[in-house]
């Protein structure tokens, strides 16, 4: 079985954002990018089942600009065995890039996609749900654990009230939330390696999917700053200010 | 055209975020249909036709809705979205899990977590953990918005909608449940609680953490943590604020040897008063803290519990 998995590239989750002054979006120039934090996550689990012999190849996805190489990249030095990228310097929203992976799941024929649950630059959560729905398949989202097991795979979930179990039939769509594995470093023999593993570049066009963008960003702005408080001295003094300042207790 | 809000509900009542819900869907428009769906869900029909401004209540009773399958749910979702110009659901794990669903089977975008309803076809979403506020128009016919629900003020009780029961789509058989583990807590629901008690790394275990139920259990409030703290099993994963976690805004959010990492402070920053505890003086926690005090938790919060006694 193939699995694939998607990776974006996103400013580093270290990174403290700033808005452009334009207020056209934010700033991205000399900005480090890394891949974002749940799809490392994807990458580690599709890992994971191709060691435990339940996956015979998986392939990283990526779609944007040139420099998502270096993203996909990433992925083969932590284990995944080819990169797909669809390169294009057109703004993508979620529902483009799911009809995006539609397009190579219907080449590629993997078993499973695991993608993150969402990405920390728009924070959407769409995707996997979205190519889920364009393909018709089954979706286990925000997976807090799995097991493959004759054709579906077991899916704790983590929801509002703490854990769900699904069983969902495959092919399946997963989308990881933070607690299904820790994502493993890459070794420097294995990035040595990951630079000789292809990656095959393709174009939105040749894949016969429009990726204008639906929703209009009219501006984006600084969310409004708290004002900065005091310290207080002792837990008296905070009792105090909660009761006769704040008024909360 | 009218709004089409999707309720969540536990069979016997819907979520308390759904009054959120239909309060944004009535910034939209005014005519706000509430869809049920369920397995014999009779008493969560009446609870929706009881928030005030819902015009309609659409009951579908079908063995395939019993536990919220995206799957199964969403056809029913999408063969009625047509009769409206918005299907609004609330971003709780529900309508993360069902609403892209829809709006990729309707070929829509969708409006993840709106905080503002601006007009009709505009909102605002925060994005970067809550860093940036992006203002964005959908062209789309079908409006798919989910709703961040601490932003909207619920809507009052006291409605009589109609309730008018439709039929199901039956069982698409992709995928089936199995069963939950919930945590079973007398608190209040972090989400709607109107104090928070919340904590983090600093606790050092989870058996420091009935040192915060207590403080938690004077106040009447939810308890909360940080994504360290449930990282390291203190707690449960449903216990998490912050961007991929829970977002509260409660009256009063008190953090508790939580550092305050951006993703933490994306889910509890629109709390009206915050103290932090903590000590480590130059903690980020204390950029966005009311009040703050320094030291250790371990001496504080006894005493901070102790003091709260006394009242």
């Amino acid at each position: 079985m193939k699995v694939l998995v998607a990776v974006k590239r996103v400013i580093d989750y270290n990174v403290k954002i700033r808005v452009k002054a334009d207020n056209t979006g934010v700033e991205t120039a000399n900005v480090k990018m890394s891949m974002n934090p749940f799809d490392e996550i994807a990458v580690e689990e599709a890992i994971r089942m191709k060691e435990k012999g339940a996956a015979t190849e998986v392939i990283a996805f990526s779609a944007g600009p040139a420099q998502c190489q270096e993203t996909i990249r990433t992925a083969l030095a932590m284990g995944a065995d080819r990169g797909v990228l669809v390169q294009t310097d057109a703004e993508l929203q979620p529902l483009a890039v799911a009809k995006l992976l539609k397009a190579v799941v219907d080449k590629e024929q993997p078993g499973l996609v695991i993608v993150g649950k969402q990405a920390i630059d728009d924070d959407s959560n769409q995707t996997g749900q979205m190519l889920a729905a364009l393909l018709g398949w089954s979706q286990g989202t925000f997976a807090n654990k799995l097991n493959v097991a004759d054709g579906s795979v077991e899916v704790k979930r983590e929801v509002d009230g703490g854990l769900e179990n699904i069983k969902i039939k495959m092919p399946a769509v997963i989308t990881t939330d933070l607690r299904l594995n820790e994502p493993r470093y890459a070794s420097l023999p294995n990035i040595m390696k990951a630079k000789k593993k292809p990656i095959e570049t393709l174009a939105p066009d040749a894949l016969g999917v429009d990726v204008a963008p639906r929703l209009k960003t009219l501006k984006v702005e600084e969310p409004p700053k708290r004002k900065a408080g005091i310290k207080v001295k002792t837990v008296a003094e905070l009792v105090d200010k909660l009761k006769n300042e704040a008024g909360v207790i | 055209m009218g709004v089409l809000v999707v309720a969540a509900h536990d069979g016997k009542a819907v979520r308390a975020n759904v009054a959120n819900a239909v309060a944004a869907a009535s910034q939209m428009d005014p005519d706000v249909t509430v869809l049920v769906a369920g397995n014999n869900c009779d008493d969560a029909a009446k609870s929706a036709a009881s928030i005030a401004g819902v015009t309609k209540v659409l009951q579908a009773d079908d063995a395939a809705y019993a536990n919220w399958l995206a799957e199964d749910i969403a056809p029913l979702i999408v063969k009625l979205a047509p009769n409206y110009s918005h299907v609004v659901m609330a971003a709780d794990s529900v309508g993360k899990n069902i609403a892209p669903r829809v709006a990729a089977l309707l070929d829509v975008a969708q409006v993840s977590e709106a905080i503002q309803v601006v007009s009709p076809d505009t909102f605002v979403r925060p994005i970067y953990a809550g860093n940036a506020m992006a203002t964005v128009q959908t062209a789309d016919k079908i409006k798919i918005v989910t709703v961040r629900p601490t932003n909207f003020k619920a809507a009052a009780g006291g409605g009589s909608a109609a309730i008018e029961k439709i039929g199901g789509e039956g069982a698409k058989g992709l995928s089936s449940y199995v069963g939950a583990e919930l945590s079973k807590s007398e608190r209040p629901e972090l989400t709607s609680a109107k104090i928070v008690v919340s904590g983090g790394r600093g606790l050092q275990s989870g058996e420091n953490f009935k040192m915060l139920e207590t403080l938690a259990d004077k106040l009447g409030a939810g308890l909360g943590a940080s994504r360290a703290a449930v990282d390291a099993g203190y707690v449960p994963n449903d216990y998490q604020v912050g961007q991929t976690g829970k977002v509260v805004a409660p009256d009063l959010y008190i953090a508790i040897g939580i550092s305050g990492a951006i993703q933490h402070l994306a889910g509890m920053k629109d709390s009206k008063t915050i103290v932090a505890i903590n000590k480590d003086e130059e903690a980020p926690i204390f950029q966005v803290a009311d009040y703050g005090l320094v030291g250790d938790l371990f001496q504080l919060v006894p005493e901070l519990t102790a003091a709260i006694e006394k009242k």
